[in-house]
């Protein structure tokens, strides 16, 4: 057997769904969520790790998913942006980055938003400069990031509001 | 409008449910916010087969022999394709326009049969069940590649004992220029002072997110070929499909769903991808190629390129009198197929001085061949070295006889009311408002109160600057633009509306979307003229089978021509809807108006009829209209811009940064902007293109750059090594409008596209000079890398 021809059974729970398959043991992450479970929401952008286009939850953290093989998610639990979204954990934010026409194109916005959603986890009250920070590992050739910054700072505004009304 | 309408002085923007100047989200952007965009790479077809590509390591080689038995019998290989293979089926492009005289270019096959001119040519295919195995089956194959001398550095390739890219052409000169208006050397002669520099602007590539991306299917049963292409221009790529592959019109459909960003980069005709239709067509079955990022690098077009000397002289009083520049530009080993990568430079003679009222101005393009990537048009074709080059010498001018920066502008912009009028070029305006913007941007920036802030931080040691740049931008390109120079690329477009059953409207146009927001524009210039909700007009674009004849999204088309076109076909489809519901109602079309999809009352408002329920009898019961009355319910409207061969659109940008002097290092405080687009029809989609344009403009200015060595070889072709501006450096942009419509159009919108790209390194540039004045240090370079900055100060 070639070594492009070995291949694992991997078992893990993707946007809630156990998923189980035979991967080739060179397949990355994206690869393995886009060919062979069509969740085609994640995007290749470089395939080596600076682009941030292909951004997925792995346990609950945000990882390059074309930095990861897929059998190293054996066991794991994968959320996609279909899944954020199907969830409804990221709805304000989409909304917010329609409003604030926070991308064009959208090719980064799935890996954008990926990286949002834990930044937003991490800290609910981030300054714009920490926003900057935090997308400053995911590229975005369309919009020049300015309405990304505003729209997740609409986010915060809103959902402080929305606490202080509880 | 009607005549009446007209009378009472009224516009679109009285219409009671105009959706024209408001910043209505895009209706197309959800999908995408939500992962469910379709993208190329996205689409599942049956019997799908991938190619990838050998590429020449050398930037020059004759190919002596290709051994691919290995590649033929490896694991999951359906062909191996040589260029002699593909070109059985599609045959050569020579880039070049008649309206270019002189201009050449050598044949160009989609896979490199006897020689690969840049590192980076396809010279191999392989067609394989997966890209994985195709790749794998690449390694395989043994190249006998026999290395040619190269010809790299343009400021050598003319010179005698270069070698000669293409023997056939006699020199590596692609194209020359030259222009000479008014008593040049008179000017000079007479001037207060006279400044000059070099300057010069590095290469530079498009780096779209979404890399290159095409699926091509031939039917053999249905005899049809189906292109699903990440693309800006689907009927330009029919046309030209059918020419090199021998295809009549009817058997090529060209489709463009999602598109991750262009720029440009995505309007030209790719070797690859004319191989990958080429497979498709021999092997019967969809055949995919997507750029991989390390072959993007080397096989994208890159931009720019030009080494530009030029001098300028100023009166006492700061008058521009004259200015002179000889530009040089590298376009690698092929002007690019078929737009030409001439363009660029002739832009640059067109642009230089462009703001201003100077009439003595001689200039020298020169174009010539290389072995590098080919470089061709990306946002903003020529602008941003015009703009560098102009208000680089109007800053030095000003220094050199000791007026503000700002004061010297004021001084020679063309006067707003001094239109229509003609630049030194020789370019038209129809109406500018340089003064007007300018004014407007010193005020929002506080520019007073910054260079008090300037000069209180330099006593501190802290070294502040801040850059001004006027800049025009061509918009709304007629046939002048490529049409008279043989190329089949449309200038006009067409809307095609349908009035449905239940009162929506399916808007079909050839222009296209790739995030700028175009669908949306279309939808509220449709939703106004028709008088139905936003939300009821559903708009196609991007299928040459399905909507009109167009010229598809490229320098800044959509809005200024597209949206035009559909203006008058939401005007036409409610001028139909009012005649039927007139006999319906015993009224008169002028008694009566089309308000969010309800027939309407003219005077009063009174709802008379919904548009459902006129369909509902236009289209299941016409038996109960009269015999003679035929309802149109589509109807298509064209329009191309014809009074003048572009729309200027002007506007001024600044910059305010700071530079730290021991290291280099440039951090960007913020950024203005005023511009005149005329007419906005999304104020919010308009600001976001020129704060996304700016930051593309920030990136050509302090950062991108394809950096080549003496043999050819692109040094840095990787995300992580060709640095793209990333939110932490970027400033926040303030971005201030002026409005003067185009007279050309009802509608009097321009593009707004390109106008960050073009002024913002210019303004980098000065505000990096402007920060070093203390030291008599000065960079001309982009990328002005802290490198650069270090040398200008002697450091390094």
């Amino acid at each position: 057997m070639t070594p492009a021809a070995e291949t694992h059974t991997i078992s893990l729970i993707v946007n809630g769904e156990r998923v189980t398959r035979a991967v080739a043991a060179r397949m990355h992450l994206v690869d393995f969520l886009r060919e062979q479970l069509d969740l085609t929401g994640s995007h290749l952008g470089c395939e080596h790790g600076v682009c941030g286009a292909c951004t997925v939850q792995v346990d609950g953290i945000a990882v390059r998913g074309c930095l990861m093989l897929a059998v190293q998610a054996d066991g794991a639990t994968v959320v996609t942006i279909e899944g954020l979204t199907d969830s409804g954990v990221l709805a304000d934010v989409q909304e917010a980055f329609l409003q604030r026409n926070a991308l064009q194109c959208g090719f980064c916005t799935p890996g954008m938003l990926t990286t949002i959603a834990e930044l937003l986890t991490v800290d609910p009250d981030p300054s714009r400069d920490t926003i900057r920070d935090a997308i400053s590992g995911n590229y975005c050739r369309c919009t020049g990031y300015h309405a990304i910054v505003d729209a997740v700072q609409n986010v915060v505004v809103a959902r402080r509001t929305k606490e202080a009304a509880e | 409008m009607s005549v009446i309408d007209q009378m009472k002085g009224l516009t679109f923007l009285d219409r009671p449910n105009s959706y024209i100047g408001r910043s209505v989200p895009r209706p197309n952007a959800k999908r995408l916010v939500q992962g469910r965009g379709t993208y190329v790479d996205d689409l599942r077809m049956p019997r799908l087969a991938h190619v990838a590509f050998l590429r020449s390591p050398y930037a020059h080689a004759r190919i002596r022999g290709l051994a691919t038995s290995a590649a033929k019998a490896a694991p999951g290989v359906i062909m191996v394709a040589t260029g002699a293979d593909i070109a059985k089926v599609c045959t050569p492009w020579v880039g070049v326009l008649t309206h270019f005289k002189g201009l050449k270019s050598a044949p160009q096959y989609a896979v490199a049969i006897e020689r690969a001119c840049w590192a980076g040519e396809a010279i191999c295919a392989v067609v394989a069940n997966s890209r994985a195995e195709a790749e794998d089956a690449i390694a395989l194959i043994e190249a006998d590649l026999e290395p040619l001398p190269v010809t790299v550095d343009m400021e050598t390739a003319l010179d005698p004992g270069t070698p000669i890219i293409h023997a056939e052409l006699g020199d590596n000169l692609a194209f020359e220029r030259t222009l000479d208006v008014g008593d040049v050397d008179g000017a000079f002669r007479d001037a207060a002072a006279v400044v000059e520099n070099t300057f010069s602007v590095g290469r530079h590539t498009g780096v779209t997110l979404e890399p290159r991306s095409i699926i091509a299917d031939w039917n053999e049963g249905e005899e049809k070929l189906t292109v699903y292409h990440s693309f800006q221009a689907p009927h330009m790529m029919q046309d030209i499909v059918c020419k090199h592959l021998g295809l009549p019109e009817a058997s090529v459909r060209v489709v463009c769903k999602d598109v991750g960003g262009s720029f440009g980069i995505k309007v030209h005709i790719y070797p690859d991808e004319m191989a990958t239709v080429a497979l498709a067509k021999i092997l019967k079955r969809p055949v995919k190629f997507i750029a991989d990022r390390l072959e993007s690098f080397v096989s994208d077009i890159h931009a720019r390129d030009h080494r530009v000397k030029a001098k300028m002289a100023v009166s006492a009083e700061g008058e521009i009198l004259a200015i002179e520049m000889d530009d040089l530009t590298g376009i690698g080993p092929y002007s690019v197929y078929p737009r030409t990568s001439a363009v660029e430079a002739n832009q640059v003679v067109n642009l230089t001085g462009g703001p201003y009222k100077h009439q003595n101005y001689r200039a020298r393009a020169r174009v010539v061949f290389q072995n590098k990537v080919p470089m061709c048009q990306y946002r903003a074709v020529g602008h941003p070295i015009a703009v560098m080059v102009t208000e680089g010498l109007v800053d030095q001018a000003a220094a050199a006889i000791g007026m503000d920066p700002a004061e010297i502008r004021r001084r020679n912009v063309i006067r707003d009311d001094a239109h229509p009028s003609i630049a030194a070029s020789g370019i038209k305006f129809e109406k500018l408002s340089h003064q007007q913007s300018l004014e407007k941007l010193l005020t929002m920036m506080d520019y007073d109160g910054l260079r008090k802030e300037q000069a209180e931080l330099r006593a501190k040691g802290i070294y502040r600057g801040i850059g001004l740049a006027a800049f025009i931008e061509i918009t709304n390109p007629s046939a002048a633009f490529y049409g008279v120079g043989g190329a089949r690329i449309s200038a006009q477009d067409g809307c095609t509306l349908r009035l449905n059953p239940q009162g929506g409207v399916i808007a079909a146009i050839g222009v296209t979307e790739q995030g700028q927001g175009t669908e949306s524009v279309i939808a509220q210039v449709v939703a106004t003229a028709v008088g139905v909700p936003m939300s009821d007009v559903r708009v196609v674009t991007g299928d040459t089978d399905a909507t009109p004849y167009g010229g598809g999204t490229w320098a800044c088309r959509a809005a200024g021509i597209g949206g035009e076109a559909a203006w008058q076909s939401g005007k036409a489809l409610r001028a139909n809807i009012l005649e039927v519901a007139a006999v319906i109602l015993q009224s008169t079309p002028d008694a009566l108006d089309v308000r969010e999809g309800k027939i309407v009352d003219k005077a009063t408002g009174v709802e008379r009829m919904t548009l459902a329920e006129l369909g509902r009898v236009a289209y299941f019961r016409p038996d109960t209209l009269p015999a003679d009355l035929k309802p149109e319910f589509v109807v298509t409207r064209h329009y191309v811009p014809k009074d003048y061969p572009f729309a200027f659109t002007n506007g001024m940008q600044a910059s305010y940064l700071e530079v730290d002097t021991d290291t280099g290092f440039v951090k960007l405080l913020k950024h203005w902007c005023v511009e005149d687009c005329g007419t906005v029809l999304n104020p919010q989609l308009v600001d976001e293109q020129i704060r996304g344009g700016i930051v593309q403009g920030i990136g050509a200015a302090l950062f991108e750059h394809c950096r080549y060595d003496s043999q050819g070889q692109m040094l840095n072709g990787s995300m992580a090594d060709y640095l793209v501006p990333m939110s932490s450096e970027m400033p926040d942009m303030e971005v201030g409008h002026v409005v003067t419509p185009t007279a050309s159009s009802e509608l009097g919108a321009k593009g707004a596209g390109e106008a960050g790209t073009a002024g913002a390194p210019a303004a980098v540039i000065n505000a990096i000079n402007d920060a070093l004045r203390p030291f008599n240090a000065h960079v001309s370079v982009q990328p002005a890398r802290p490198e650069e900055i270090l040398r200008a100060l002697g450091k390094v």
